[in-house]
């Protein structure tokens, strides 16, 4: 299965994987009127330390420990992608508990996000990976 | 062809289906539920009296989960006893329903002290199923005094669940502090006077030493008027349907990885069942939703033939109220590196060179983080735990360990 990764080697930590993704999810047209001066909730982020960078979004786990432990029932795995239901989610904040990735973060009201790898928003492609221009971040079967 | 046999419908049995059905779509898989409800999250009630969720969205499952799964419940009866020789379980309805392959995920009930003159409290309620849920909000109102026995999760979230549902709430606790099979004192506190600010009343270090119609009178001789009262003290492992026959029972029914219990045959799983805590190493009953799950998933394969080892096993839990997250693994021994701002708590416990617990009291981001390093043991001489005594991530692993959690090319 494709999937998202990542070259620490290429990523210069200019998080605008971060922005392409708020966007994409937005569900809005206009970028500078989805995203100029608000806070955004991207479901990818920028880590790393002083001297690396690399952006971390869900890895897609053939195994989720995020599935196994939602105590909604909203986390499931389809044809290998980890799909979140916003609707059921209760925002307990299990999944962030247990992902060893540190690959879920809440939105604004508190319910949890995740990298859907684009399949389901406007975008239809992932992004992060469109938007990357130092082309760190690839999508890829590996 | 093999008869799969499940007792209880929690989410432990979910696993169990999910995963004899893994290895095995012939087989007959038949659920006994003495809840009438499909498998929901017991958890999700003190959500769904808040309004986060609904009878529709807080099955566990989609509608056509038993379909899907060729899954037949019987709901509304009881297992009463099994004999193991004829392999069979016997129901209160005086049905026996035979087996190849037994789970026994019975879960756990609340436990009630004898309080003098509870018989004389009309209005009262254990809060574990949703029929507790269901019978309390049939019950209040925007004037209801609410008394809640017991400041665990449990209370606690019932407290939050209805506070702005009725008149007022009061709760009780023996111990000194809250959350207080969780929490420490400090931690505890942050939590308790958050509580207090949304509304919520507490009288720690006391509990009730009598109650009478509608007032409760407390050891320390305050007393509390209420109109419905909450019991949630604790819970006890319901293990008597395989303690009959013999099986190895401490507080829960013991399992070994597999989930096998000491009896040919049988499984158990969740709530009921007693597993290895590996941060502590000690056996203890770990009534929490992810180990439920993993471990029905576990017994499942094993009725089904193969082998699944769940051996990971630790206690932890994620809970929020009004907001305030609070988020405990592992077990809270050996030595502490702490992190505090007057808004949030962060203590990590290490011994043995790894990192065996953490308490995190609004600073959870990435929190899995840390979790796995317990779970999965990592030396802390291959990390940089300077990096990770501030924050959870995986910048304080070496080049190499990222690379290969990451799939390539990190």
């Amino acid at each position: 299965m494709k999937r998202i990764y990542v070259d620490e080697q290429w990523c210069l930590g200019c998080h605008l994987c971060e922005y392409n993704c708020a966007f994409a999810n937005s569900g809005l047209s206009d970028m500078a009127y989805a995203l100029k001066g608000k806070p955004i909730y991207p479901r990818i982020h920028i880590e790393g330390t002083d001297r690396i960078s690399y952006a971390v979004s869900c890895r897609h786990c053939e195994d989720p420990i995020c599935v196994k432990s939602c105590i909604a029932g909203a986390l499931s795995r389809e044809n290998g992608v980890i799909r979140i239901d916003g609707d059921r989610c209760v925002g307990c904040y299990t999944c962030v508990l247990v992902c060893p990735f540190g690959a879920l973060a809440p939105d604004k009201d508190g319910v949890m996000q995740k990298c859907e790898l684009c399949l389901q928003n406007s975008c239809g492609e992932p992004a992060c990976v469109k938007g990357c221009p130092n082309k760190a971040i690839v999508y890829e079967e590996r | 062809m093999a008869e799969y046999v499940i007792v209880g419908n929690g989410v432990a049995a979910a696993g169990c289906i999910e995963g004899i059905r893994s290895l095995d779509s012939e087989g007959r898989i038949t659920v006994i539920s003495a809840e009438k409800h499909p498998v929901y999250c017991r958890p999700l009630i003190s959500y769904y009296l808040e309004g986060k969720t609904d009878i529709k969205r807080i099955g566990y499952r989609d509608r056509d989960f038993y379909d899907r799964m060729c899954c037949r419940v019987l709901y509304g009866v009881r297992a009463v006893g099994i004999d193991n020789e004829k392999r069979v379980v016997m129901m209160d309805d005086g049905a026996e329903l035979p087996y190849t392959a037994l789970c026994v995920a019975t879960g756990s009930s609340p436990f009630v002290p004898p309080f003098e003159g509870l018989d004389k409290v009309e209005k009262k309620f254990g809060f574990m199923t949703l029929d507790d849920a269901l019978g309390l909000e049939k019950v209040i109102d925007g004037d209801s005094r609410v008394l809640i026995v017991g400041a665990g999760l449990i209370g606690l979230k019932c407290a939050e669940g209805i506070v702005n549902r009725v008149g007022s709430v009061t709760v009780c606790d023996l111990s000194d502090r809250v959350l207080s099979s969780i929490l420490d004192t400090e931690c505890a506190a942050m939590i308790q006077s958050h509580l207090e600010k949304h509304g919520i009343t507490f009288h720690l270090n006391d509990s009730v030493s009598r109650f009478e119609s509608h007032k409760a009178v407390l050891r320390s001789g305050q007393s509390v008027d209420f109109d419905v009262l909450v019991l949630a003290v604790g819970v006890r492992a319901n293990t008597a349907i395989v303690r009959d026959i013999g099986a190895a029972v401490n507080r829960g029914i013991i399992v070994d990885e597999n989930m096998r219990t000491s009896l040919d045959g049988i499984y158990a799983a969740g709530d009921c069942s007693e597993a290895l805590d590996i941060s502590s190493g000690q056996k203890k009953v770990m009534a929490i939703l992810p180990n439920a799950y993993m471990q029905g998933y576990a017994a499942g394969i094993g009725m089904a033939g193969g082998s699944e080892v769940f051996d990971k096993a630790i206690p932890m839990n994620s809970i929020g109220f009004f907001g305030l997250h609070v988020m405990t693994a592992g077990t809270y021994e050996g030595e502490l590196y702490e992190e505090k701002t007057e808004t949030s708590v962060r203590r990590l416990y290490i011994k043995d060179s790894c990192l065996k617990g953490f308490m995190l009291v609004n600073c959870g981001e990435r929190a899995g983080i840390y979790t796995s390093m317990i779970r999965e043991r990592i030396p802390l001489s291959s990390v940089n735990f300077e990096i990770l005594k501030k924050v959870a991530t995986t910048a304080a692993f070496s080049k190499e360990i990222r690379r290969s959690k990451f799939g390539g090319s990190v």
